[in-house]
């Protein structure tokens, strides 16, 4: 090879790897915060359906998280990158890892990342990056499921009895906030959309729009509006609440270094 | 049971292609729709299933386990009523 080519290709897997990073580092995160209703879930049935979607969700990660590092090159498999890496390097939006609150406020943060994630998945199949494109379409599966279930909870919540209405709407002003950030993109990112490996997130967010208007609409309930958006989880910069979660999801490997179960 | 309870569904499973659906279980569903979604995450997570069906408790209506002698019994002393007095002849293949 060139060494521009060489280069090239080494922008590539870097910005590849901090893509893939961001796809895992969602699913991985959301996965431990769904985790935490196993065994508190309002009903058997949807106490098995939460951790279901977090098994889902976990899975998914594995798969991005070993891909990423290949990627990266330096020998880091799943485990690694889930356990071993400090707060400032995970590159999860803020949404996955806020607080699973009421029942109403974890399917709308649920609902509110599968919207997103469905579609994205879907373009993700036609990725020039077949390992990318396969991770897509295996999830994509999951994923469909998801966003059903959310939707059909959201739908009965918003559109139920007066406490169900005000939690799901409160869940929504709360959540409302984080949700621009998914749709961020780097200068590495529109160097993967030129090469055909990611879409662009304009088209992702177009499809997000229309899936949550309808479902809110449904549901009767109300888009904040004058809503500040927050950002800074695909930076690195996250909240309060974060260090916690990471401190449960981290235990055992910081505790007993490379131990196996 | 008062209105804020969610009625109870009675879950059929068919787990491939050619059986029958079979009874597996209930579960607590506010509609059809969510007792279907909950039905495909209690009773088919260990891949058991091609297809559910769902059914309000409350339409099932089932024989009186008081009246199982005269329902059931009569018949336990007609064996005439099993295909074992016929002789098979030789070389009858998949009996």
């Amino acid at each position: 090879m060139f060494p521009t080519e060489l280069n090239t290709c080494k922008m590539k897997n870097e910005a590849l790897y901090n893509y893939v990073l961001r796809l895992g580092d969602d699913s991985l995160i959301l996965g431990q915060r769904l985790g935490e209703w196993c065994g508190h879930g309002p009903i058997l049935e949807e106490d098995i359906a939460m951790t279901n979607i977090s098994l889902d969700l976990i899975g998914q990660a594995m798969s991005l998280l070993d891909y990423a590092g290949e990627l990266d090159g330096q020998g880091k498999d799943h485990d690694a990158l889930a356990f071993l890496r400090f707060e400032n390097e995970y590159r999860n939006a803020l949404l996955v890892e806020q607080l699973n609150g009421d029942f109403a406020n974890t399917m709308m943060r649920q609902f509110l990342f599968d919207a997103f994630r469905k579609p994205l998945y879907e373009k993700l199949t036609a990725s020039s990056d077949v390992q990318i494109a396969a991770i897509a379409e295996k999830s994509l599966k999951e994923t469909r499921y998801h966003l059903k279930h959310t939707s059909e909870w959201i739908i009965r919540l918003g559109d139920g009895t007066d406490e169900s209405h005000q939690r799901a709407q409160k869940a929504l002003d709360l959540l409302w906030r984080y949700t621009d950030e998914l749709f961020s993109e780097t200068e590495q990112d529109l160097k993967l959309i030129s090469l055909g490996i990611v879409p662009s997130m304009s088209e992702i967010k177009d499809q997000w729009s229309k899936t949550v208007m309808s479902v809110l609409e449904e549901a009767t309930l109300v888009i904040p509006t004058n809503n500040w958006q927050f950002e800074g989880g695909r930076r690195g910069i996250h909240s309060e609440h974060f260090g916690y979660l990471l401190s449960d999801l981290q235990y055992m490997q910081r505790a007993y270094p490379n131990m196996k179960w | 049971m008062s209105n804020r309870d969610w009625p109870l569904w009675e879950v059929f499973i068919r787990s491939k292609q050619g059986l029958n659906h079979k009874h597996v279980g209930s579960l607590r569903a506010p509609d059809a729709t969510l007792a279907l979604a909950n039905a495909r995450d209690v009773y088919t997570r260990r891949s058991e299933g091609i297809s559910i069906w769902v059914i309000e408790s409350n339409n099932v209506h089932a024989s009186d386990p008081t009246e199982s002698d005269s329902m059931f019994e009569p018949s336990d002393t007609k064996v005439y009523r099993h295909p074992t007095f016929y002789d098979v002849p030789d070389g009858i293949k998949h009996m």
